[in-house]
Formats: structure tokens, C-alpha cells, sequence
């Protein structure tokens, strides 16, 4: 049976030439960066140009990188140490309906400390509405936080705009840009944000490391207490060869961007045009402003869960919604929050593409997801369309 | 995630359908949540359900868990089938994941309502 795996937002496989770069640092190069001795200064050279590297890419300066565990560590410290650190300036943070977890749950968290927060809608493709986070800010808002790229639908948000408004007010802006590597601009001058996250895993990196690029001058109030890691921002030893992998996933991801972006485009296109010729689905998300890779559509009448059973059957590898969500009974919140209706909500699937994507793979998917959404909907207690003879 | 008793209803689901004239329809659970069960019954003048149909909008586990049901309680009496638990269906299926526990609540309730919409009918 074929093996297609259209789950790259959730993560992806790690690139070759990423896993020769880490091998060293997993034997031979094992020191701790923070050692006096040449085992440890040889490492901790390796990491400050992996630092470099990284900084390059962002327009950044290799201090304004803080190497985290991953995406989750970045947002959740991009939220909370920043708005710690600022308590005695304000107490209102703004974001969106459409975050991720990572940072809706740290709003969570960050209001039962005393901090207010605005959650700003989107429309029905999800985008927010710039013009919004500008009536939001207030005196007291310390800092507004947008995803870049929607994990769930693929929406890009027009952060440089909102990029502009926070500029001229005075408020920091975060940005969780977790789905965008190898795809979307990167370069923090030109998005006009003051923090952003990235994980090492979502472009073909390992596990276990992500980014937080922090503008110089910005205080952040540590989460973790030991070593002076990071310049104290980040205590604990640095996994050294996941950045080391995360730096050269980077780069190549950079590299091959203009490439892969081309082609996924055009495969994905082809996915969305063959899923919304069949009766009932409809695409989630914005038609054109949206994530290379992403495909998200609702199937009217059928569940989403069973419809991943149905295509896994099939060793087609898809996802409901967030890969986070998948066990909860709630229909996601992106769709929602988008005014989908939750039982179209609940029949809705993302098939995210990678640089490995073939043309014959979505041309499979193509043959298998209109018979595996025909098997269900026959079964449907809500369905009374073709082939019931009624 | 799920037992292989699980996917194996879930992939050749038994007993699907509607049915005519039946003896008695329950229908259980809510669009907005996700799941939606109806099952259909037709018992015969000793009591005994001679046949049972299910159609389900719901996750891999609602489905499994109606078309098990349909199983267990095919060629049972009313009142046999009244006791059939949701538990049963969970542990006939070999377990279910914790949070899918309540998706296999619809299929007995269903069932318990075409019970109930059956004995009214016999009332009359």
C-alpha cells in the first residue's frame, strides 16, 4: 500500500543533510558549550555561528536569538516574559481568535496573573482586520501577538501592516511564525515585528529546538531558573545538535524557497480544485493569501475524525484541524472563530503538503478522498443526498 | 489509538442503513457536537428484535460502537437489549480511548430510544 504523508504542518521528516550536520554533536563534539575547556570551546564556536546563521537569515543580530526547546517555549516566553518584565508599564495584551494554543493558552494563564486581554476576530477567511488591532491598543497595552501563518487554515496575516501600527503606538508586536519557514518572508525588519517564534521541526529540523528572536533592548523575565544561558534568558544547556540541525534546516529551507514554494503552490491548487468539484466541501482559509503547503476543506456531513480513519485505511497521512486538537471533542476554535458552523466545522480536514509532495500523491488522494467521503456520507444519520434514492 | 476490533467495525460497518416500517426509531446526540445516531428496530410478536439498522454522523468511534451494537442485540428480546450498556459495546469493541467514551454512549441511547418509541407504539 502506498504511504503518503500530507501532515508536514505537524511536522516533517528530517532532512539528510540536516542529520550529517548534527552527527558530530552527538558523538565526538558532545561538550557543554558553557565549559572553560576545549571540549566546551569548540562546541560553544559552533553554536555562536549557528547563532550567526540564524541571526543572517532574520536580518537580526546573533544576540537577539534565544535558542528555546521549540515553538511552544518561544511563544509561551515571548507572552509571559515580556509582559512580566513590563508589568509596571501596563497591563493589556491584544491577540487574535486564530492563535495557537501556544499563545491562547499563555493569554489564559497570563490573565488569572492580573493581565487584561483582547481577542481580536477575524473574517471568514481568518484574516484580521489591521485596522482592528489599532482601536484595540490602548495606554496600557504592552504588547499585541499575531500568527504569521495559520497552522490550521494557512492564512498569511498582514502583519507588516499591523507591523506599522504597533510601530507608531509604541506597543511591542509578537509573532508566531512557526509555519512559515521555507515559504513566507522572514526578515523582522521588513515584517516590522519585536519578537517571533520558530521551530526547528515544522522545516525539516529536529524535535526539541526552536527560536526566539527578542529585539535588542526589549526585557524579558525569565521562565526557567539555573544557568546563565542566553545571556540569562534561557537557563539550562543548549541542545547542541538540534540548533546546530535547526541552523542548517534553515538555510536550506532559505535556499530552496523560492523552488519548493513554486511547486507545493501548484500542487495544492490542484488538491483544492479536485476536493471543491465533489458536492458539499468547502475550502477553509483564504483562497489565495495562504501557506504554500496548507489545504484545509470541509466535507458537509461527515466527521472529520472518521474521514482521517477512512484515508489512514488508505495510507494517506492528514489531519483534523490542529494535530493538538485532535483529541479534544470541541470543533476547532480557527473555524469557529472564522464563523463556520460547527457541524461544518466538525467535517473539516488539513492536508498539509511538503517539499516531497508528488504530483502522483495528489492525484491518488484525489481518486480515494471522493469514495472514502461517499462511504461515510451513505452511513451519515445527517445525510439525505445522491445514491438514497429518496 | 483504537483496537483493531475497532477499526474493523469501522471499516466494514454492519448493519447500515434505514429501514421501513420499522417497529421503532430512536435518534440520539446533536449536530453541534459532532454526532448524530439513529437506529432502527424491527421486532417480531415474540419480543425478539429481528432486525436492526444504524446510520451514524460521528467519529470513528461512534461509528464502530453502532455497528457493534446493532450486533450485540440483533436477535435479542426488547428487554435483553435494554440491557446492553454502553459499557458492553466499549468492551465487546476492546476498549475504547478514554475521550472517546462518551461517542459510545449514542449507539446504546439510540437504541434505547427505538426501544422506547417501540413499547409506546404498543401501547396504542
Amino acid at each position: 500500500m502506498e504511504r503518503i504523508y500530507l501532515d508536514h504542518g505537524a511536522t516533517t521528516p528530517l532532512d539528510p543533510r540536516v542529520l550529517e550536520a548534527m552527527i558530530p554533536f552527538l558523538k565526538e563534539d558532545f561538550g557543554n558549550p558553557s565549559s572553560l575547556h576545549f571540549f566546551g570551546r569548540e562546541v560553544k564556536k559552533q553554536l555562536e555561528e549557528a547563532r550567526e546563521k540564524v541571526a543572517g537569515i532574520l536580518g537580526a543580530e546573533p544576540e537577539e536569538i534565544i535558542f528555546t526547546s521549540g515553538g511552544t517555549e518561544a511563544d509561551n516566553l515571548a507572552l509571559g516574559g515580556v509582559v512580566r518584565a513590563l508589568r509596571e508599564k501596563g497591563k493589556h495584551i491584544i491577540t487574535t481568535a486564530v492563535e495557537h494554543h501556544a499563545v491562547l493558552d499563555t493569554c489564559t494563564a497570563l490573565k488569572k496573573e492580573g493581565f487584561d486581554i483582547t481577542i481580536l476576530p477575524v473574517d471568514c477567511y481568518g484574516m484580521v482586520e489591521p485596522q482592528h488591532v489599532k482601536e484595540a491598543i490602548r495606554e496600557d497595552t504592552l504588547l499585541v501577538s499575531v500568527i504569521y501563518g495559520n497552522n490550521e487554515v494557512g492564512t498569511v496575516q498582514p502583519l507588516e501592516e499591523i507591523g506599522q501600527i504597533t510601530r507608531e503606538k509604541g506597543v511591542l508586536l509578537h509573532t508566531d511564525a512557526v509555519q512559515t519557514v521555507g515559504n513566507l518572508p522572514l526578515e523582522v525588519e521588513k515584517l516590522q515585528v519585536d519578537l517571533l517564534a520558530l521551530s526547528a521541526h515544522k522545516f525539516y529540523g529536529p524535535k526539541g529546538a526552536g527560536i526566539l528572536y527578542c529585539r535588542q533592548g526589549i526585557e524579558i523575565d525569565r521562565m526557567l531558573y539555573g544557568g546563565g544561558q542566553e545571556r540569562g534568558r534561557r537557563a539550562g544547556t543548549e541542545n547542541v545538535p538540534g540548533i546546530i540541525g535547526m541552523a542548517r534546516a534553515m538555510e536550506i529551507a532559505v535556499e530552496e524557497k523560492e523552488e519548493n514554494t513554486r511547486r507545493m503552490e501548484k500542487l495544492r491548487d490542484k488538491l483544492i480544485e479536485g476536493l471543491l468539484s465533489m458536492e458539499d466541501v468547502y475550502l477553509n482559509g483564504h483562497p489565495t493569501r495562504r501557506l504554500a503547503g496548507n489545504v484545509n476543506a470541509s466535507f458537509e456531513y461527515i466527521e472529520g475524525e472518521a474521514l482521517l480513519l477512512s484515508l489512514d485505511y488508505k495510507g494517506i497521512a492528514a489531519s483534523s484541524g490542529s494535530a493538538c486538537s485532535s483529541g479534544s471533542m470541541e470543533p476547532s476554535h480557527v473555524l469557529l472563530a472564522m464563523g463556520i458552523p460547527e457541524q461544518t466545522a466538525h467535517g473539516s480536514v488539513r492536508f498539509t503538503l511538503g517539499r516531497h509532495t508528488t504530483e502522483e500523491e495528489i492525484d491518488y488522494v484525489l481518486e480515494v478522498v471522493p469514495e472514502a467521503v461517499q462511504k461515510l456520507r451513505d452511513m451519515s444519520s445527517i445525510y439525505q443526498g445522491k445514491g438514497e434514492g429518496k | 489509538m483504537y483496537s483493531e476490533k475497532v477499526m474493523e467495525h469501522f471499516n466494514n460497518p454492519r448493519n447500515v442503513g434505514d429501514m421501513e416500517d420499522p417497529s421503532g426509531a430512536g435518534e440520539i446526540g446533536n449536530v453541534r457536537c459532532g454526532d448524530v445516531t439513529k437506529v432502527f428496530i424491527k421486532v417480531n410478536g415474540e419480543g425478539i428484535i429481528e432486525d436492526v439498522r444504524f446510520r451514524t454522523f460521528g467519529c470513528g468511534a461512534a461509528i464502530a460502537s453502532s455497528s457493534m451494537l446493532t450486533e450485540m442485540v440483533k436477535g435479542k428480546t426488547v428487554e435483553e437489549a435494554l440491557k446492553v450498556s454502553n459499557l458492553d459495546v466499549a468492551d465487546e469493541l476492546g476498549g475504547l480511548p478514554k475521550q472517546k467514551m462518551h461517542c459510545s454512549n449514542l449507539a446504546a441511547d439510540a437504541l434505547r430510544a427505538a426501544i422506547e418509541d417501540y413499547m409506546k407504539k404498543q401501547e396504542k
